[in-house]
């Protein structure tokens, strides 16, 4: 149902319309814009009454004046999703950016996405080695997790997620991800890297790319990740498909919400972000999980750069309220020429303990993570207290403590962007560190682990 | 006007309704789906209202109908076990009915209507029967009788009381006025159940976690806050308390969290045993589950629909612990309907009556002579959420100056990965003193001048550290050395519990008092040692002292604790000939 065209706009601001004495238009309705030189643009209703009805505009108001002609589309924004979808690029708003041809639709989803009823969840369980030591030995991935990354400007996010992207397995399956990727507001520079990675690895057939660049409306970026988390939940519940979202940059996103809030001069909250940003975030963030009755799941890998590298920054503070841990990027491991510069110690995966141990990864792995984050946290304390008293003033236990932090960061996070380390041989690669401290100062490694792993008795 | 009106205005979870009669907190239904809302506000001839559901693509013009009831929640034998969401709609119904996704526009009992219950009545023809006395009672779980209650403000002179198996609908009790009950009532969740008069709480709730036991107990009938950072550990800690607190029953209150989390407390508890009991803990616990991407109204009702389930409970006599995880969501949920309002906003865009809400959900807590004549109790655990950790937000301030217990989680313990990451220093309870004597008759005559003890070590280490941190410890004289080390040992031993150990996750409260005593003996026999020469360092190696501090960690330990203590004491004496 397409109805009549409009032209009663009163007002104008920021990307929003205001016009009155319409028929009754429902609440989330898209709308589109057809401006006096021909254009057409595109927006879904925010406010609606008999009176005056709001509309958000995602290609941005610019050249709409109060002659434009609003048409009401009858319906709430929905995507056409089939497998086509596969291997296709499409822009912010859905529509193909690759050349190709339309979407044939199978059917066509809403794109705000229903809640998942909690008792219809299954647990999360299954570790997905991602070929990287610092998050499957520290903060190990669970198929179904949602587990940002908190990364800053000019730190290296994209290759990690790329990396993760490309390495990404179930131990003792080939099953294949699906990458659901969703640039919102980067760079041409940047999405062009992202997808130069993903052809040069033949990802890309298995890919759907949805991009809103920089230079891309902003209030698009609103559906954006809406369209991809509709892509991502029509392939994995309805098509069995397991399926990595990425989304990059959510910093970007938050900034385009915080817009259209000053638009509607709405109380703001913290830092002039919507106060309802928290529960906007959930409604993107839980979309990740599995579901009973169905094969498929969705595993989420936001991107966001804290503005300041401040971890208290609503952006990356509500993130961490929602999703299920987070990997935090140091931008001292970066300077020093670390790569990957995972901060393991505010690095945490909540879903870590489901998906290790005896039966998934190894009987050791717990004791052992355990035993270089404490181990680390140690080293690097140390660091500090050294340079206030003076190494010499360390007793023999800190002397080796503080030489393993070092060694922490140069032979178990770095590594290099191709190298794919599975579980085995990160595991023996803690063991094979560690064991240059005293057994004695291992205190959280299980003494039968010490027996069967520690170097000095597999000889 | 009529009963009948029209939209007028939808913005998100608000719509505004024209032409029709209504007055606050009337339940109406919207548009043509009929979704669920609540009468907010009255403007003139509009009524404002929330609605509990997702409401894009209605329109102004649809229509509205007034049921003209306010917001209740069903109470009757069927409640235990169930999970629901925010308006008591039982989420296995609503799956069953929409399938995984949550669409809208569906009603579902709070339970099975037709379950037939065995009905024993209390009372006979000719008795007297007032509000919220019990009339009779019912088996519903394995562990939990069901007392039922006449409606408060109803009952008379009983002319028909049955006996035997009833559903919940088919009336048991007739009065001499004509009225009657069935075994299943209403009760408005905004207005609280009455009791005869609120008692001081002097009973603790053991939660079997041990900082909060022995440093900061709450208190039957108490309220507590843990406010933290995110990944501080709010979650686990009330999920522990669910698991392991003597109360009776629990009712607990995911608002606006995780649906993961959710999940994982139904995957877990109907396996899990109540140690208090040795039942399933199923059988204690009623859960309500509005997740942060379940419709916000919803979420802001969530709270007191657990809180007059809980009430229920308690006017039938029982000891009742509610958790809610976060109440920060809950009062996000006040902020965004308040805004819709565009009503005035007060400190961080939260409404001006927030401090009020807060306060008045907390009064709700309490040590109660039931109308029954009863003992019954509420404890309220209240998780917060500040943002960036920082407790000076709206949130934190208005519940920290209404309950009397502060567990401050900490972000630094977190990352030390020291669990509870209870804050030790600036975390309190206002309860001891009115509980002491409940700790002394039943626990240990000494047992809260132990607790002063431990908490004394740990402010004098707080204080040490400063030092330490400028000059090493090395450079402290022993005795200093020793408090660290007995410090450290307090909180290794004792204040760090893994929530997922098999065995440590819960820990008996004569254990507690025993594994607190142990650390002051070894202080004391370290000490005494020392005097006569024996060096610090042979004191503290004692191998005796490692295999009592791991010994915790398996199962039997309350059983040889005092054996290993005694051969603690006797190696480190020992260390006195080595020198
Ligand atoms: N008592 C404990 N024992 C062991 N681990 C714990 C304990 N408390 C917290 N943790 C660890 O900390 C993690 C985070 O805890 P939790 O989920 O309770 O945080 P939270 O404060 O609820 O965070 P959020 O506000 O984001 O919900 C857990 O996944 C667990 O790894
Ligand atoms: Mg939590």
């Amino acid at each position: 149902m397409t109805g009549k065209e409009y032209r009663t706009i009163t007002d104008v601001k920021g990307p929003l319309v205001f016009l009155n004495k319409t028929e009754p238009v429902a609440f989330g309705e898209i709308v589109s814009l057809r401006l006096s030189n021909g254009t057409i643009k595109n927006g879904q209703v925010l406010d609606t009454s008999d009176d005056m009805v709001i509309v958000q505009v995602f290609e941005g108001t610019a050249k709409i004046d109060r002659e434009a002609g609003v048409t009401f589309m009858g319906d709430v924004f929905k995507l056409p999703v089939s497998e086509d979808l596969i291997g296709r690029i499409l822009d912010g708003a859905g529509r193909p950016r690759d050349g190709g041809p339309d979407i044939v639709a199978e059917q066509y989803d809403d794109i705000i996405g229903a809640a998942i009823n909690p008792y219809s969840r299954r647990s999360p369980h299954d570790f997905i080695q991602t070929g990287i030591s610092a998050i499957d030995c520290c903060t190990s991935l669970v198929r179904g997790q949602k587990l940002p990354i908190f990364s800053a400007s000019g730190l290296p996010h994209n290759d990690i997620a790329l990396q993760i992207a490309r390495q990404a397995k179930l131990t003792g399956s080939d099953e294949e991800f699906i990458v659901v990727f969703c640039a919102m507001g980067i760079t041409a520079e940047e999405y062009n890297f992202f997808r130069a990675d993903l052809e040069r690895t033949g990802a890309l057939e298995h890919a759907v790319l949805f991009v809103n660049l920089a230079d891309d409306p902003a209030v698009e970026r609103i559906i954006t990740p809406r369209l991809a988390l509709t892509a991502a939940e029509y392939l994995a519940f309805e098509k069995d498909k397991h399926v990595l979202v990425i989304y990059t940059d959510m910093t970007n996103y938050c900034d385009a919400l915080r817009q259209i809030g000053a638009a509607r001069e709405e109380v703001p909250g913290r830092r002039g972000y919507p106060g309802y940003m928290y529960t906007d975030l959930a409604m993107l963030y839980e979309r990740a999980g599995l579901v009973k009755g169905k094969k498929g799941s969705i595993t989420q890998f936001p991107i966001l750069t804290m503005p300041g590298d401040d971890i208290t920054h609503p952006i990356p503070d509500l993130s961490g309220y929602i999703t299920e841990g987070q990997i935090v990027i140091s931008r001292e491991l970066h300077q020093q020429g670390i790569y990957p510069p995972i901060n393991v110690l505010p690095s945490l995966s909540r879903l870590m303990g489901s998906c290790i141990g005896e039966k998934t990864t190894r009987e050791d792995h717990k004791s052992v993570s355990d035993q270089m984050y404490a181990a680390y946290a140690q080293g690097r304390e140390l660091r500090g207290l050294v340079a206030i008293v003076g190494e010499d003033a360390l007793n023999e236990r800190d002397k080796q403590l503080l030489e393993f932090s070092g060694v922490f960061e140069d032979k178990f996070l770095r590594q290099s962007r191709d190298e794919d380390r599975s579980i085995e041989e990160t595991l023996d690669l803690c063991w094979t560190l560690m064991s240059a401290i005293d057994t004695k100062y291992l205190v959280r490694l299980d003494q039968k682990w010490i027996d069967k792993y520690h170097p000095d008795n597999r000889k | 006007m009529k009963n009948e009106g029209l939209i007028y205005r939808i913005s998100g979870p608000v719509v505004t309704a024209i032409d029709m009669k209504a007055a606050m907190y009337d339940v109406v239904r919207v548009g043509t789906e009929g979704l669920m809302g609540e009468v907010i506000e009255l403007h003139g001839d509009k009524a404002v209202i929330q609605v509990y559901e997702d409401t894009s693509g209605i329109r102004p013009g649809e229509i509205v109908v007034n049921t003209g009831e306010t917001l209740s929640v069903s109470l009757g034998p069927g409640l235990l076990t169930q999970i629901y969401d925010g308006i008591q709609r039982p989420l296995p119904t609503l799956e069953k009915e929409m399938g995984v996704f949550l669409t809208r526009g569906v009603d579902a009992d709070a339970f099975d209507l037709e379950k037939i219950w065995t009905f024993e009545p209390q009372v006979s023809v000719g008795d007297t029967v007032v509000g919220g006395q019990v009339v009779g009672h019912v088996q519903e779980t394995d562990t939990i009788v069901h007392k039922i209650m006449a409606v408060p403000g109803m009952g008379g002179v009983v002319k028909s009381i049955e006996s035997g198996d009833f559903n919940v609908t088919q009336t048991i009790c007739t009065f001499e006025d004509g009225s009657d009950m069935q075994m299943m009532q209403k009760w408005p969740v905004r207005t609280p159940r009455p009791y005869q008069q609120k008692y001081p709480p002097v009973i603790p709730l053991v939660t079997g976690t041990r900082i909060l036991d022995f440093l900061f107990p709450l208190a039957k009938g108490g309220a507590a806050g843990i406010p933290g950072p995110f990944g501080s550990g709010k979650t686990v800690t009330q999920q522990s308390l669910a698991k392991y607190s003597d109360a009776q029953l629990v009712v607990y209150i995911g608002c606006g969290e995780r649906g993961n989390e959710m999940t994982e407390v139904l995957d877990e508890f109907p396996h899990l045993i109540d140690p208090n009991t040795g039942k399933p803990l199923m059988e204690r616990t009623v859960m309500i589950a509005n997740t942060s991407n379940m419709p916000v109204a919803a979420r802001e009702a969530s709270v007191y629909t657990g809180i007059t389930i809980a009430e229920y409970y308690r006017d039938m006599g029982y000891d009742v612990a509610l958790m809610a995880d976060s109440t920060s969501r809950w009062a996000e949920a006040m902020r965004e309907i308040s805004s819709r309002l565009e009503e005035m906003p007060g400190e961080e865009g939260y409404p001006a009556y927030l401090s009020t809400r807060i306060a008045e959900f907390y009064e709700r807590a309490g040590r109660v002579e039931t109308l029954n004549g009863e003992d019954g109790s509420i404890t309220v655990i209240g998780a917060v959420s500040p943002p960036g950790g920082d407790i000076s937000e709206p949130v934190s301030q208005g519940t920290l100056r209404i309950v009397k217990v502060f567990w401050g989680l900490d972000a630094g313990l977190a990352r030390q990965r020291h669990f509870p990451a209870i804050n030790w220093l600036n975390s309190y309870s206002l309860y001891p003193q009115s509980l002491d004597q409940w700790f002394r008759d039943k626990i240990a005559q000494d047992f809260p001048e132990v607790r002063v003890e431990l908490s004394g070590l740990l402010q004098i280490e707080s204080e040490l550290q400063e030092i330490v941190q400028l000059v090493g410890s090395d450079s402290l004289p022993a005795d200093q050395q020793l408090t660290l080390e007995v410090a450290r040992m307090i909180r290794e031993y004792f204040l760090q519990q893994n929530a997922f150990h098999e065995v440590d996750a819960y820990c008996d409260i004569d254990l507690q008092y025993k594994m607190a005593k142990a650390i002051l003996s070894f202080q004391e026999a370290a000490k005494n040692a020392m005097a006569s020469g024996a060096q610090l360092n042979d004191v503290v190696n004692v191998p005796s002292r490692s295999d009592l501090m791991r010994g915790r960690l398996n199962k039997g330990y309350i059983d040889i604790i005092d054996d290993m203590v005694k051969t603690m004491c006797e190696e480190i004496a020992a260390t006195v000939e080595e020198n």
